[in-house]
């Protein structure tokens, strides 16, 4: 299945804005971090179609994720 | 006491008159200092129902007793007042070095009454003030004026507060400006300081801020910088890309307002975001002083260069009018800060104008030879900003703010705001507590009164489901003490991302009240909430106006994550209002004032 992952702040640092990763059928959100490298460590917002996830959560195809280091303003 | 000077400087504009008298030390110990104090005393002195640009209003210019301390980010004051926006108690925070200055020059506040005959400034300088004339000073930009003040003050560590053409004509959306780029933006202050005919504040000093326990207050410093240091937010996020880089994840999640709250995500947003800003536009850092965090930017677009633009500037005049070029962003925001206006309001103002277009309520003519009013028109954002803040045609009309321009207009509905000040940058529908904390804030639409996008969108200190109704009127409440305290202290809000209830307390004790505990810091938040209430409620400002704009409750997002999404108000304010103590008419109770020693 094909999902479509973004990456923002400094997550991108080294690595790309956006990707389309092929991932077996029945991923969990863990296997996009695993698949670019990420420490999960550095990964502290999680989305899946614009709603929070945990790194357990099992993706279906199309799905956008959205990853975020620790941020914070106002 | 330590952390005080123990001295508030009253300037009677009316009579050109300068006094000095001791800080009432009674009430600072119900109050603390800063939002909290100066709302105190504004009441004591002031009827809330008086006109707010008439000379019986007071403009109270006040730090925390942390204000030029050696505690983290303690580079606050306040602007308090009555505000001609929204009819309620205003209270502006700004960073820079004003503040610090201010208690180095041995005052804790400066209380302003009456009018000047003629525009004039005051200058401040170790115990002495006096005022002077400043009509060489009236009309200018601020940048040239904050240059030229200095210099005419003949000590380059002065820090210079001013207004700039909006607040010189009255335009209810006037921020005062000092350091030139830090704006104490919100609630129209700078129209207050502009109707007194009060052009500049000049002050510099060589006192400290003394701790009353030296020993401790280094100690928790060091370990508190520390901690700042090393949290992610306060430590790197913010550092390297300042407020901005929440763009993205509030657009993401679909909490974007775009186009004046017509859409919850903007397409483009990635090109006007935290990021695409350190990528092409970042020249540099601005530091409040005594900050460890450092958020501030310098930013330069094409032959325009100045400080910011922070997040929430970026969203006015990006998503809510459609525009994808942030250079044209910054040049909007450099005319705010060179003309003195809310960069808030301002953009908000102009996505609600570029609605009114939208609908052929405004039409081209109306325009003159000005851009029309497009959404996604930098041209547009940019020039409209620069004629609302000199007042050219319909830039005058702009300069009332969205309330007052939509009302003219037929369609107050149109305005996003509370209480007549413009909704900032996160679509309540999306939001539950958020959008509580926006209908309750003392001082109308704004953020800053409890900042609940940390726990229903970061995750601090807990993650909360944002679209959950259940215990949000107690984190509302909570987080609403808690910053009224922060605020009070002298504090940035911003250290709230690595701090708790208990380190606050800890330096307050350490530095100004001994013993303080978390739960006496937050009791006396509480009790300042419902002082600024008990204002507002005087003013005449009453539970009516504890709402949100008639869209957000009424009309289903209709596309992305918050789809079908209204804001859901009615549910949740009944038990705000018992959350505080108040009666279902929201008045504080008689137990409740006997509680927190309040009349």
């Amino acid at each position: 299945m094909r999902v479509t992952v973004r990456l923002f702040a400094s997550l991108r640092k080294g690595r790309t804005k956006s990707a389309v990763l092929d991932l077996a059928d029945g991923a969990a959100l863990r296997a996009v971090l695993q698949r670019l490298e990420i420490p999960e460590d550095e990964v502290s917002l999680r989305l899946v179609n614009g709603q929070f996830a945990e790194f357990e959560q099992v993706l279906a195809s199309e799905d956008v994720v959205s990853l975020f280091p620790a941020i914070g303003g106002g | 006491m330590g952390g005080y000077c123990g001295k508030v400087l009253r300037v009677d504009l009316s009579k050109g008159e300068v006094a000095s008298e001791p800080l009432d030390m009674e009430l600072a110990k119900k109050f603390i200092g800063g939002r909290g104090l100066a709302t105190a005393y504004l009441r004591r002195e002031i009827d809330p129902q008086v006109d707010a640009l008439s000379p019986e209003n007071k403009l109270i210019l006040a730090t925390g007793p942390l204000t030029g301390s050696s505690a983290p980010a303690a580079g606050r004051y306040m602007a308090v007042t009555k505000s001609p926006l929204t009819g309620t108690v205003a209270s502006s925070n700004a960073g820079g070095k004003w503040g610090p200055q201010l208690k180095f020059a041995g005052y804790d506040m400066v209380i302003f009454e009456g009018k000047s005959p003629s525009p004039c400034y005051v200058a401040i300088r170790d115990g002495e003030a006096e005022i002077l004339p400043a009509e060489a000073y009236w009309g200018k930009r601020v940048w040239e004026k904050t240059d030229a003040l200095v210099e005419e003050f003949g000590d380059k560590r002065a820090s210079v507060l001013t207004i700039g053409r909006a607040g010189e004509a009255l335009s209810p959306i006037a921020a005062i400006m000092n350091d030139k780029f830090r704006a104490a933006g919100r609630s129209g202050v700078g129209a207050v300081m502009g109707s007194k005919n009060l052009a500049a504040v000049v002050v510099a000093g060589t006192g400290r801020v003394e701790p009353e326990d030296k020993e401790a207050t280094t100690e928790l410093v060091k370990e508190l910088r520390t901690r700042l240091r090393e949290n992610a937010v306060t430590g790197e996020g913010l550092p390297t890309y300042g407020t901005a880089v929440l763009v993205n994840i509030i657009n993401e999640l679909g909490i974007y307002p775009t186009r004046n709250f017509q859409e919850t995500q903007f397409v483009e947003a990635d090109k006007a975001s935290g990021e695409a800003l350190a990528e092409k536009y970042l020249t540099g850092r601005d530091v409040c002083w005594g900050c460890p965090i450092a958020c501030g930017r310098y930013s330069r677009a094409d032959d325009v260069e100045g400080g910011g633009p922070e997040y929430e500037t970026i969203w006015a005049y990006s998503a809510d009018c459609g525009v994808s070029d942030l250079a044209s962003v910054i040049k909007a925001n450099a005319w705010c800060n060179e003309y003195g206006l809310d960069t808030i309001s301002a953009g908000a103002t102009i996505a609600c104008a570029m609605e009114l277009y939208q609908r052929g309520l405004v039409t081209k003519e109306q325009l003159g030879d000005g851009p029309p009013l497009e959404w996604g028109s930098g041209e547009a954002i940019v020039e409209w900003t620069r004629r609302m803040g000199t007042g050219e045609g319909f830039g005058a009309e702009l300069a009332l703010g969205s309330y007052r321009l939509a009302e003219k207009y037929g369609v107050p509905e149109l305005s996003m705001s509370v209480k007549k000040q413009e909704l900032p940058a996160y679509d309540p529908r999306g939001l539950q507590g958020h959008g509580l904390q926006y209908a309750t804030s003392n001082r109308g639409g704004c953020h800053v009164r409890g900042y609940l996008i940390a726990p229903e969108v970061l995750g601090v200190p807990e993650k909360l489901d944002p679209h959950a109704l259940e215990g949000k009127a107690g984190w509302a409440k909570l987080f609403q003490d808690l910053t009224a305290s922060i605020d009070s202290l002298g504090l940035c809000l911003f250290t709230s991302f690595a701090l708790t209830a208990d380190d606050y307390a800890g330096l307050y004790s350490a530095i100004a009240a001994p013993g303080c505990t978390a739960e006496a810091l937050l009791k006396t938040g509480d009790r300042i909430w419902n002082a600024e209430r008990l204002f507002n409620l005087a003013a005449g400002v009453g539970p009516e106006q504890d709402t949100l704009p008639k869209r957000l409750l009424e009309e289903p997002v209709a596309d992305g994550p918050s789809k079908g999404r209204v804001h859901r108000l009615p549910e949740l304010l009944d038990e705000y209002y018992r959350e505080r103590g108040w009666d279902a008419e929201g008045a504080p109770t008689k137990e409740k004032l006997a509680e927190l020693d309040l009349v």
